[in-house]
């Protein structure tokens, strides 16, 4: 192999990258920015969780309607704002709170009747804001402990040491089980206790984690994009011709380019992770060799990608846009904008095809899972695998040949 | 020093280049013409060893030290520079960085390499720009620039693509200079241009290629001796004239119009131009102005292909 010219060809693409500011800027601040919203907005820094909020319309004003008001604006789960009825599903319409619950008339009553003598149960409505879904489970979880506790509270009061408003139809009794001591009626049998589940105890989980290796993954395959482009570039502007006319192997051009870009996406995930770590205190808590391993892993995923660029695209414009969606849809699926654990089942196993999902998760197990070499190792596995596809097919697919009239 | 011979390639059945040959010899340069579509880029490619030839072989060197293209490839192109038609250049790098970049793509290094850049550059005329980026240059010490390229490892063969595209009078001369400078050194200079008259300012021989083959080979006198006719009148008419009429007439050679210019070769000046101007009255045809020359290149070239250069 000609190394003098290997070594001018990657030097060059290196010069002419770190020379650009507006790669640079695009390259490193971009993501920095980007990560430091998306870490901030996704649980960085917070000791606890954020508490929801919600409506509450008591319609029915019974002991037992009252107890549960009562219980639920005493849950540090929650923000409660309580009003009539209109003034709550408002509130759910206009997104100020995520769900409003209204107790209709009569639901301390029926609800007591339901439990002891299964009749009729009422029916509490949850007004939902349906762009924010997921907190109805919570809230629906959380409603019903309370209004156990409050209907139990109620009975056991009804049956034992009296209690105000609690009146049992005609002829019915309360069962033994059920009328016991008001301390322990329908509560919870256990009680939790919250435990981060990162590194170490003494390591609290950083969101900035996350975010830095989602938007360093995005925004390096971004860069890969260019080199890919610059290769199409080249091929318009001629340079191409006289790169292929000096006595130099095919295997050294593509290879140089390879090298070159691998190189630049390490300069460029180095220079993130060094912002991550020194300003947004982010750690490498498990195996810095598996970190590395990623890395490099990472940075030949990155140029294998813009040289299948290169190779299957046709004018730099056109392919620029075509390589940009797809690159956003693997960081996407890849769980760069949101961790993969948020997707639906099928889709967390199907994302196991995007080589993005591997580089991310494995970013995520060398920092703040504090995972050791051996988390390490499926991931460069599957990234080094897929680099050698992009390659391959780059290789097969490459056009050298350039029609003339 | 270049040779090609019974170079053939098609491409999707269509045939661009059918059996050319051509040589071009050391301190010579070859002008390779033709109109678009002619094949001469493909031609270009196959001896600069970017494109495969289906048929035929490229040689490089002398008798003692000749390298077959197809066999040789790399130590053939270590003989060859190429100056393509594009501008093929870093901008973005320094001039001597990027003939240091292409200079070690032919394996040179260090000293030698830093004192082939110099001499690169002073020879286009670019030495007190050395470390200036091309982003900053006109667009004539670009094209300048751009054969320097092809220049730093001192090759013996020199293949130029129409080099002067997009390039200032000024600008051209001093690419003209550069490339008689060449010729003086004992390079083989293959030059293909659209441009007759830099053929017949450069060349001392012309390939004249048509459909994707060599129509005419030779020097611009041998070319000249073609001609029917020798001379040419150009005149300023009023109305169209009858071409097919026109050409019937005795001493005429293959009348054009163009617009009010009306133009024709002629084997004898003193006795055809009265005859025509008798002709033209005759048909009812005002002659504003009358003007004669000897033929140039492009009369060859439509002569010999029926066509302009430039159609």
């Amino acid at each position: 192999m000609n190394l003098t010219a290997f070594l001018a060809l990657v030097r060059k693409d290196l010069v002419l990258y770190f020379s650009n500011r507006r790669a640079l800027v695009m390259s490193i601040l971009a993501p920095i920015v980007i990560a430091a919203f998306f870490g901030a907005i996704f649980g960085a820094g917070m000791e606890k969780p954020s508490r929801i909020a919600i409506g509450l319309a008591d319609l029915d004003a019974s002991a037992v309607s009252k107890a549960v008001a009562a219980a639920v604006q005493a849950d540090p789960a929650f923000d409660v704002r309580t009003g009539d009825e209109a003034a709550v599903v408002a509130l759910a319409r206009a997104g100020k709170v995520r769900a409003s619950v209204v107790l209709p008339p009569g639901f301390g009553e029926q609800a007591r009747n339901a439990l002891v003598a299964g009749a009729d149960k009422p029916v509490v409505a949850v007004h939902y804001d349906p762009s924010q879904a997921t907190a109805m489970t919570l809230v629906r979880g959380l409603l019903s402990q309370h209004v156990m506790k409050a209907l139990g509270d109620s009975l056991a009061g009804a049956g034992g040491a009296g209690s105000p408003g609690v009146t049992l139809p005609a002829g019915m009794t309360i069962p033994a089980a059920i009328a016991m001591p008001r301390a322990s009626a329908f509560s919870l049998p256990f009680t939790t206790r919250a435990v981060e589940s990162t590194a170490s105890a003494d390591k609290p989980y950083n969101g900035y984690a996350h975010s830095f290796a989602g938007m360093g993954v995005q925004f390096i395959l971004f860069m890969g994009i260019e080199v890919g482009v610059g290769v199409l570039l080249a091929r318009r502007l001629g340079l191409w011709k006289r790169l292929r006319a000096a006595p130099i192997s095919r295997a050294l051009l593509l290879g140089s380019h390879i090298a070159s870009g691998a190189l630049t996406a390490l300069v460029l995930l180095a220079i993130i992770y060094a912002a991550a770590i020194g300003i947004f205190h982010v750690r490498i808590d498990g195996s810095i060799a598996g970190f590395v391993g990623i890395a490099i892993a990472f940075a030949l995923l990155t140029s294998s990608f813009g040289l299948l660029i290169a190779a299957i695209g046709k004018t730099p414009e056109a392919t620029r846009g075509l390589a940009i969606f797809a690159t956003l849809v693997m960081v996407m699926l890849g769980g760069a904008w949101v961790p993969s654990f948020i997707f639906p089942p099928w889709l967390q196993t199907a994302s196991l095809v995007v080589p993005t999902r591997w580089a991310v998760d494995g970013l995520d197990a060398m920092t703040w899972r504090g995972l050791g070499f051996d988390a390490a190792i499926a991931p460069i596995a599957m990234l080094l695998a897929f680099s050698a596809l992009f390659a391959a097919i780059a290789i097969w697919r490459f056009d050298w040949e350039e029609p003339r009239g | 020093m270049l040779e090609a011979r019974g170079l053939c390639k098609s491409y999707g059945g269509r045939a661009v280049v059918a059996d050319l040959s051509l040589t071009v010899g050391a301190g010579e340069i070859v002008g390779l013409l033709g109109p678009n579509g002619a094949g001469k880029s493909t031609t270009v490619a196959m001896l600069c060893g970017l494109v495969g030839a289906d048929r035929g072989a490229v040689f490089v060197g002398s008798d003692a030290s000749r390298l077959a293209l197809d066999e040789n490839a790399h130590a053939a192109k270590r003989r060859i520079g190429v100056v393509p038609q594009e501008l093929s250049i870093y901008e973005n790098l320094g001039a001597a960085a990027n003939l240091e970049l292409f200079g070690a793509l032919y394996g040179m290094a260090g000293a030698l390499l830093r004192e082939r850049v110099a001499a690169a550059l002073a020879l286009v005329g670019l030495a007190d720009r050395a470390g200036d980026k091309p982003q900053s240059f006109s667009g004539g010490m670009k094209r300048r620039l751009n054969i320097a390229a092809a220049l730093v490892h001192d090759p013996d063969v020199l293949i130029f693509d129409e080099p002067t595209v997009g390039v200032d009078p000024q600008s051209r001369n001093a690419i003209f200079d550069n490339l008689e400078s060449l010729r003086e050194r004992g390079k083989a200079l293959l030059y293909t241009t659209h441009y007759m008259e830099e053929a017949e300012r450069l060349c001392d021989r012309v390939v004249i290629m048509d459909h994707g083959q060599v129509v005419a080979s030779d020097t611009l006198a041998g070319l000249y001796k073609r001609l029917p006719a020798v001379e040419t009148l150009e005149l300023e008419v009023d109305g169209s004239v009858d071409l097919d009429a026109l050409a019937h007439q005795p001493g005429i050679d293959r009348p054009t119009q163009d617009g009010t210019r009306l133009r024709a070769g002629v084997s004898d000046l003193g006795r055809t131009a009265p005859a025509l101007l008798s002709w033209l009255a005759a048909n009812g045809h005002a002659v504003h102005r009358i003007s004669s020359g000897r033929a140039e290149l492009e009369d060859v070239f439509l002569s010999l292909t029926g066509r302009q250069l430039r159609d």
